[in-house]
This record gives structure tokens, C-alpha cells and sequence, in this order.
């Protein structure tokens, strides 16, 4: 098949790569705790693992936005960011 | 939880699954892939990197289309969504008239985008348009093409005219389906209109609500049809919203790489801004949702 038209570049490759296995690995936690893990975090409203993810992964996109537009091009500080504010989010949210 | 469980289900999610693929995944990633490279066609393609990311964060083009998107988008807010319940709540709820006004307010809601952009550019012009002439008629200088204030009004209320109707008819549907006995506990009570209003119909409309506050701020967010047709995006940039100026960029200047990246953080603000309206109204008022949601 001939995927030529959709433009793919290695980083925007390993970006859905890790996109694709993030939602794996999801399932998998699913498949051995049913249920979605649902509580009421410091935002006090209900949130189940996979409101977690999309809030960690929507948050992410946004950090990685600020950190070019204020600081500059070089986006491993704002990726060690993310995952700090990812963990944060499973922790706390 | 014992719930019996049948993995033939996603048999039947399947074709969803491969529908949304091709129409909404697939070219999402395209645009990904777009958004970090040059290309000049023929399926040439330069890697640019975060180039076009960085160019539109700073850009004021974008900054002044996005912020003029969201004065829009709370404009049509503050305007359809008290104004359809108000519609709503005085609508006939038995006899005759109620199928003839469903039918008056489900009409606007047939009109295609681009009809109901013609049908305001003619109205409001002042030669031949109703409105127009009859501003002209008055003294009133009115003239959208020139002025950026006339060609914003004329914008507002012809979205106003062609889609309070939905709010109309989501309220009224909500509204439809309160029981009897609440009104006559209301009554019992001596409840006045206002408290009925605050205390029976609001909570219990507020999930239809929901949709249509989504529903006018997606679709008023994303507007492109109706004024394109009717200014262009004009007088100047003045009613440039964010589609009409990614339209303007990836078919007009045919720049895909930029285009794309605008697309991407577009697509993002949607997504948050949806989220935070969702998230606050499902969880305003009592009526919470389930735990299985």
C-alpha cells in the first residue's frame, strides 16, 4: 500500500507510535482492572483513567505549544514537563 | 461485577470504527505529517521541523483571527442560547400552532450555508436589499461591505436568524417532556414563573442544554460558509474568522505546511474549549452524571 500521500516523516511516525501504544497499554491496564478506576480529584469532578490520559495528553499538547511560543524550539524541557504534568494528573485529578 | 460479556460487539463497532478512520483519523495524521514539512506539490516534501509551529504562535494574522473567532463565538452564546429558551419557553405546548411554529423554526435550520449567506447579502444591500434600502430610508448609514461594525452586525444576526431556531427546538424538546406533576407542585407551592423557571425547567433542560451550548460554539467557532459568502472577510480582515483564513492560506496561497500547523492548534483550542464547556455543564446542578459514564 501506498501511503506516500500522507507525508510521513520518523518523528511524526514515533509520535502516533506512542500515541497507538499509549492507548494499548490503556486497554491492558483495563483488561486487568475493569472498571476505569472512577473518582473525584482535586478538580472535583468524576474522572475515570481514560479522562486522565486525554487531560495529560490535550495538557501536553498545550505545555509543548507554550514552551515554543515563550521560550524557544527546543521542546525535551517541555516533554519532561509533560510527563511531570501527566503524573501529576494520574496522582491528583 | 459479574456482567456477562460478548466480544461480538466490536464486530458491529467495526465498521464505525473503519468510517471514522478514513474520514476523521486518517486525514487528521495526513495533516500531522503536513504541519512539519514544505512542499511546493507533486508530493514533494521538505522538512521544516517546528518552523511553522514557531511562525504562527507568533503571528499576528492568527492572533487577531483567533481572538476575533472568540468574540464571535461569545457573542452568539450571549445572544442564541438566552433568546432560544426564551423562544422555547413561550412557545404553544398543545393546539394548532404548535406544529406550524415547529415548522417556522425548523425552517431556517433547512436553508443551506450559503444560501442563507446570499439571502443576507442581498437583504442587507442598500439598492436592493429589504433591510438595506429600508436603513437607507431611514438615514441610518449602513453599508456591511464598507463598514467593519455593519458587516459584524450583519454577521451576528444572520447567524442569530438561522440558528437560535436549534436552541429553540432542543429547550423546547426538554422542555416537552417535564412531567405535569412538577407544575402542579410548583402550583401548590405558589411558586412564581421565575422560580419555575430556576427550580424545575433550567435543571431539567439542562442536559439538552448542554448540546446545544456545544453544538452553537463548535459550529460558531468553525463558521466559514455563511460569511464568505456574505463579506469575504472583509472590509479588510474584519470578519476574518480562523477557517476563512486557513482557507485563504492552504488553497489561496497554497502554503500546506503552515496551514496545517494552523489546523493543528485550531483543532486543539476546539477540543479544549469543548472539554472545559462539557465538563462544566455535566457537572452543574445536582443532577450529576452516573459513575459508568
Amino acid at each position: 500500500m501506498n501511503l506516500s500521500w500522507m507525508a510521513w516523516t520518523t518523528p511524526t511516525a514515533i509520535f502516533f507510535i506512542t500515541i497507538v501504544s499509549l492507548l494499548l497499554l490503556m486497554s491492558l491496564w483495563e483488561a486487568i482492572k475493569p472498571g476505569g478506576g472512577p473518582r473525584v480529584g482535586i478538580l472535583r469532578i468524576e474522572t475515570t483513567r481514560g479522562d486522565r490520559l486525554f487531560l495529560s495528553l490535550l495538557g501536553s499538547a498545550f505545555i509543548h505549544l507554550a514552551w515554543l511560543g515563550l521560550v524557544g524550539p527546543n521542546l525535551w524541557w517541555a516533554l519532561g514537563v509533560s510527563v511531570f504534568y501527566a503524573l501529576l494528573v494520574f496522582r491528583f485529578v | 461485577m459479574d456482567k456477562p460479556f460478548s466480544n461480538k460487539a466490536w464486530l458491529f463497532v467495526l465498521p464505525v470504527f473503519l468510517l471514522v478512520a478514513l474520514s476523521a483519523i486518517v486525514p487528521l495524521m495526513t495533516v500531522v505529517n503536513y504541519s512539519v514539512q514544505d512542499t511546493f506539490g507533486n508530493n514533494q516534501f521538505f522538512w521544516a521541523g517546528l518552523e511553522w509551529y514557531e511562525e504562527l504562535l507568533h503571528s499576528e494574522r492568527f492572533h487577531d483571527a483567533l481572538l476575533r473567532n472568540l468574540t464571535f463565538s461569545a457573542i452568539i452564546l450571549i445572544i442564541e442560547i438566552p433568546l432560544g429558551i426564551f423562544i422555547a419557553l413561550n412557545m404553544p405546548r398543545k393546539g394548532v400552532w404548535v406544529p406550524i411554529c415547529l415548522i417556522l423554526m425548523a425552517l431556517p435550520l433547512l436553508i443551506p450555508w450559503n444560501v442563507v449567506g446570499t439571502i443576507w447579502q442581498v437583504f442587507g444591500r442598500a439598492d436592493i436589499g429589504l433591510l438595506g434600502h429600508t436603513l437607507a430610508q431611514l438615514g441610518v448609514d449602513y453599508n456591511y461591505a464598507t463598514n467593519w461594525f455593519d458587516a459584524w452586525v450583519t454577521v451576528i444576526l444572520m447567524d442569530v436568524w438561522h440558528w437560535t431556531s436549534l436552541v429553540v427546538l432542543l429547550c423546547y424538546s426538554g422542555l416537552v417532556s417535564i412531567p405535569d406533576a412538577y407544575y402542579q407542585a410548583a402550583r401548590i407551592d405558589g411558586a412564581s414563573k421565575w422560580k419555575v423557571f430556576r427550580y424545575i425547567q433550567l435543571p431539567k433542560i439542562h442536559r439538552v442544554l448542554l448540546i446545544a451550548v456545544l453544538l452553537r460554539f463548535m459550529d460558531s467557532f468553525m463558521i466559514y460558509t455563511e460569511p464568505f459568502v456574505l463579506t469575504g472577510g472583509g472590509p479588510g480582515n474584519t470578519t476574518t474568522f480562523l477557517s476563512i483564513d486557513l482557507v485563504k492560506m492552504a488553497i489561496g496561497q497554497f502554503d500546506l505546511g503552515p496551514a496545517a500547523a494552523m489546523s493543528i492548534v485550531y483543532f486543539l483550542i476546539i477540543l479544549l474549549l469543548s472539554w472545559v464547556f462539557y465538563t462544566v455543564m455535566t457537572n452543574y446542578g445536582e443532577d450529576k452524571p452516573e459513575a459508568s459514564r
